[in-house]
């Protein structure tokens, strides 16, 4: 720990961000998911003889969308550039992408660490196509173990954003929070499903370590195949005890690109090989230069949607809610906009968080699904608290009720009536069964005057089982104490 | 009849006046074929079935009173390196010779709906590298005119087959003069078009930013005509210029009076041929005898031509014929065992010898730590030559100069002396690395009966200015020479 302390790392990113337009970057085939191998290719993204790209605007306006989220500043003359490289997933051994000329460049995202915020400067986000995907036959799917590697070019071209930030991240934890920040912010911006899990969102790290306080860099290495917010972090937590052993003993850290293998938790070596690599990059001459106009990037940001922190500090203010409530809520759009919804129909906003912090949430987790996708609508939801409010069902129902609403996706007085779960707080009803559990329990009725609280909860007890439960237990309590005084 | 001496026009005119159906025009050009074919080597597929069905349908579309434009019928010669769906399209190449393209590249669409017959697909230097089409896969090409003579190249086959009557008309491609020296050489016209104003969609890419089809003919008119057809707008070529082509028969005028022409000392010195420097003189004084202001004018950028050629033809080729791997089509090794032995192996066996030096020269000029010195370099020349062609167009409406140094040269003569068969193309590179319209026209026969060409230069989409020169030319030079064979 004393020997861990000594150092600091100094992290920085490089995400790959697939952009959901309808058409790849180049030409005109649909996005695919997974569909029949080969499916959505053309000569285009096939790389065929003669064919030629052509820029899809709207995966232009959506990393510009980006771009001014993360506070870049748009060039408004950039150029595409080819990456030349041999692999068989890439279908012309060059990809379309940006070098010196990026869409944008200088911007940066405040990261809320709790008790700290963490600005994390943006060095560029820049455009490019998406390679296919090789698919090594066999049980394994390893390459070393399969007897022939199939491409599917069925992601070939697919619109990608590259994020890369500057190495202003301290700790592991910071970068898991940077890239969940990040995370939702694209999500914000509908512009992206970024999930980790379909490879829609990628990480790259580059990391090294100093003496704290220290203000050189230390030789970096990069650390690939980072494909989970866990995995970001395990992988980033071995990469620096790794170095700092590394440095301890007296040698040296090589500058090198490493693996990240998640059964093991550790980082390889990747063959040297593959490391000095000279993409020879040259401005892509089948492709114009984009120009933008002012008017272009200012229509663009008009529909920048009100993103995370902001909305975290009008939903504290608007409502009144903790501030840790408030950061919840307004780091998923789809949430906060239902919580919203639902402050429309109800009008205690902290009651409504935390159902949906609370048994919502962890619903919706074990389901795996958005509160989108979820049948309660903010409607039904807020009939049930009503419900709670006004005594017709107990706290404790109130979970089973919204557990089977959330199933079925019935309203709660509907749920409640076919269960019969509507509490009994008519007094009258209640008066002749207290009435008649008083004559039938003579002893309890002395001991509890005689001053035994306990002999309350055993007469009321009784009431329960007269009532199968549906007893208003406040109620009962008060007409019982009221009738034996 | 021997129909396959007339030129499009007439033709033309035939059909129209029902003198004459489609099928016999056709059964004539493929008579001649078979006829000279075994000589020169045209060719690399004859498309004989193609063309007598397509024949039949058009007179059957002709019968039927449909509207014939000037192509309806017209056989034509296609350079093997423009896509025609069904029909291989190998570019001379070992490493193309079975592919079979699925698409048609724009200029093949526009054709196909004036109802065109396709006679075959031209031979050509191996994907259109050289000047004398000897470096072909499929055997090299003779000049019609003397068979121990090359065509000149890289469109030999295209030249050679509309100067030897196997077809009316052929579309080349000019990356280096690659249409107007072979023309010049084969005693017919090759007129390459404004860069960006035919579409290059479909055509397998040398060096895209030079890179332009364009008609090779007996006559300007001719032309015209098939400008008319393969000009315009293409959305599938981002380069391809947004503005409607214009009619360009109406520049056959007969009148260059008052016109002020301008010949560029750089290209009338070092290496040219007396014989060809005398008619470049004597034509100068044909249109002075018209009325034109003919005057001499020096470009210093010129001399830059040839380096700058090189370095960005090559710079771009390495990357454009990286796709050419043996993963998706074409040419595979199959004997390989890893995937870096397969790459070299299918590229060593299925490039040849010049595609091998313009790659190596290519990717060594895009190196890290050469790319400044050479590519980068020679871009910015490449300005300076396109500022001061832009210059020398302020006082002139057209340049005009020889269009190949010397008449035909012997078949081997230059093809172990890499430097002087580019330097063969020293006079025709400034229209490509400025992207210029340029023309070739016969301007008679040299003593050994050998074709001699003069250039026209114009102006950027000054198309207008170069037809009007050269029809004027045409007619008063008044060549009718054919050859021998
Ligand atoms: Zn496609």
């Amino acid at each position: 720990m004393e020997r861990e302390n000594k150092y600091e790392a100094v992290i920085g990113l490089e995400t790959h961000v697939e952009l959901s337009t309808v058409t790849k970057m180049f030409c005109g085939c649909r996005l695919s998911f997974g569909e029949e191998k080969n499916k959505f290719t053309c000569p285009v993204c096939l790389g065929h003889p003669g064919s030629l790209p052509v820029t899809n605007w709207k995966a232009v306006e959506y990393a510009i969308k980006i771009a001014l989220a993360l506070n870049c500043k748009i060039n408004k003359y950039t150029i595409f550039h080819r990456k030349n490289y041999f692999y068989p997933d890439m279908a012309k051994n060059y990809q379309i992408s940006q070098y010196d000329m990026p869409l944008s460049s200088s911007g940066y995202l405040d990261v809320d660490m709790g008790d700290y915020t963490r600005r994390v400067g943006i060095t560029r986000v820049h455009m490019e196509e998406d390679t296919g995907k090789l698919i090594h036959t066999g049980v394994t799917g390893r390459i070393s173990e399969s007897e022939a590697t199939i491409v599917d070019y069925n992601r070939s071209g697919t619109p990608l954003i590259e994020i890369v930030t500057e190495p202003d991240i301290r700790s592991p934890e910071e970068a898991r929070e940077y890239l969940i920040a990040l995370r939702n912010l694209i999500l914000f911006l509908d512009v992206s499903d970024c999930s980790m899990e379909e490879g829609s969102l990628r990480c790259d790290a580059n990391v090294s370590i100093r003496e704290r306080n220290s203000s050189k860099i230390g030789t970096k290495t990069e650390i690939k195949n980072l494909n989970s917010f866990k995995f970001l972090q395990k992988g980033l937590e071995y990469e620096i005890k790794r170095q700092i052993k590394v440095v301890e003993s007296g040698d040296r850290v090589i500058q090198q690109t490493r693996h990240y293998d998640s059964r093991t938790g550790t980082t390889k070596a990747m063959r040297s090989k593959e490391e000095a690599q000279d993409y020879r990059y040259f401005p892509e001459p089948d492709l114009v230069p984009i120009c933008l106009k002012d008017e272009t990037i200012e229509g663009i940001r008009k529909t920048i949607p009100e993103l995370p922190l902001a909305k975290a500090r009008r939903l504290e203010e608007k409502y009144g809610l903790p501030a840790e409530d408030s950061r919840f809520l307004a780091n998923n759009r789809e949430i906060a906009d239902y919580f919203e919804e639902c402050c429309r129909y109800y009008d205690k906003p902290k009651n409504i968080a935390n159902w949906i912090m609370g048994d919502f949430s962890a619903l919706l987790n074990k389901e795996r699904i958005t509160i989108k996708e979820s049948r309660i609508t903010p409607g039904d939801m807020c009939k049930m608290l009503e419900m709670v409010d006004k005594g017709k069902i107990s706290s404790r129902m109130a979970k089973s009720v919204f557990e089977e609403m959330f199933t079925t996706g019935k309203g709660p007085e509907k749920i409640i009536a076919e269960r019969g779960l509507e509490q009994v707080s008519d007094e009258s009803i209640l008066e002749s069964i207290i009435d008649e559990v008083i004559k039938e329990n003579p002893g309890p009725v002395e001991q509890f005057r005689e001053g035994k609280e306990k002999a309350m909860s055993f007469l009321i007890g009784q009431v329960m089982a007269k009532t199968k439960g549906k007893a208003n237990p406040q109620l009962a309590n008060e007409i019982m104490r009221k009738k034996i005084d | 009849m021997e129909t396959y001496n007339l030129t499009a026009h007439e033709l033309n005119e035939k059909l129209v006046k029902k003198e004459i159906t489609c099928t016999e025009i056709t059964t004539d050009i493929l008579a001649r074929i078979e006829e000279v074919e075994g000589t020169l080597n045209s060719f690399i597929s004859i498309e004989k079935e193609r063309a007598l069905s397509t024949a039949r349908e058009v007179d059957r579309l002709i019968a039927r009173g449909e509207k014939v434009c000037d192509l309806t019928g017209i056989p034509v010669a296609i350079k093997d390196n423009i896509c025609t769906e069904g029909v291989k399209t190998t570019c001379a190449s070992r490493m193309l010779e079975n592919y079979i393209p699925g698409y048609d590249a724009t200029v093949i669409k526009k054709l196909k709906s004036c109802n065109y017959i396709m006679v075959g697909k031209a031979n050509m230097d191996e994907f259109a590298m050289g000047s004398s089409n000897e470096s072909s896969y499929f055997g090299l090409v003779k000049n019609p005119w003397d068979v121990a003579r090359v065509p000149g190249g890289s469109s030999g086959g295209p030249a050679a087959s509309v100067a030897a009557g196997e077809a009316i008309c052929a579309l080349g491609t000019d990356t280096g003069g690659s249409i107007r020296q072979p023309a010049s050489l084969c005693g017919v016209v090759g007129f390459k078009p404004t860069y960006g104003m035919v579409s290059r969609y479909g055509a397998v890419a040398f060096a895209s930013s030079l890179d332009q089809i364009g008609p090779i003919t007996k006559d300007v008119e001719d032309c015209a005509s098939m400008l008319n057809v393969i000009c315009g707008y293409d959305k599938k070529d981002s380069t391809s210029i947004n503005m409607d082509a214009p009619d360009y028969k109406s520049f056959l005028i007969q009148d260059i009076k008052g016109l002020k022409i301008g010949v560029p000392e750089e290209l009338m010195v070092e290496g040219i041929a007396p014989e060809v420097k005398e008619k470049v003189l004597y034509v100068i004084k044909l249109a002075e005898d018209m009325g034109a202001k003919v005057e001499k004018i020096s470009i210093p950028g010129l001399e830059h031509a040839l380096s700058v050629y090189c370095i960005i033809s090559s710079s771009e080729a390495s990357s454009n014929l990286a796709r050419f791997d043996g993963v998706r089509y074409g040419y595979r090794n199959t004997e390989a065992q890893t995937l870096r032995e397969m790459y070299r192996k299918t590229r060593t066996e299925g490039f040849g010898d010049e595609v091998k030096r313009r790659i190596i020269i290519g990717t060594y000029c895009l190196s890290a730590g050469y790319y400044g010195a050479y590519y980068e370099k020679a871009r910015k020349v490449r300005t300076l030559i396109i500022n001061d062609l832009k210059r020398a167009f302020n006082k002139f409406d057209v340049l005009l100069s020889p269009t190949s140094p010397t008449t035909a040269f012997r078949i081997g003569e230059k093809i172990e002396d890499p430097l002087t068969m580019y330097l063969s193309d020293i006079c025709v590179l400034p229209a490509n690395i400025a992207g210029l319209p340029a023309v070739s026209i016969p301007a008679g026969l040299s003593g050994e009966g050998l074709p001699i060409g003069v250039q026209i230069i114009g102006n950027t989409l000054r198309e207008d200015n170069v037809l009007k020169v050269a029809y004027s030319l045409e007619k008063a030079i008044g060549f009718d020479k054919k050859p021998g064979l």
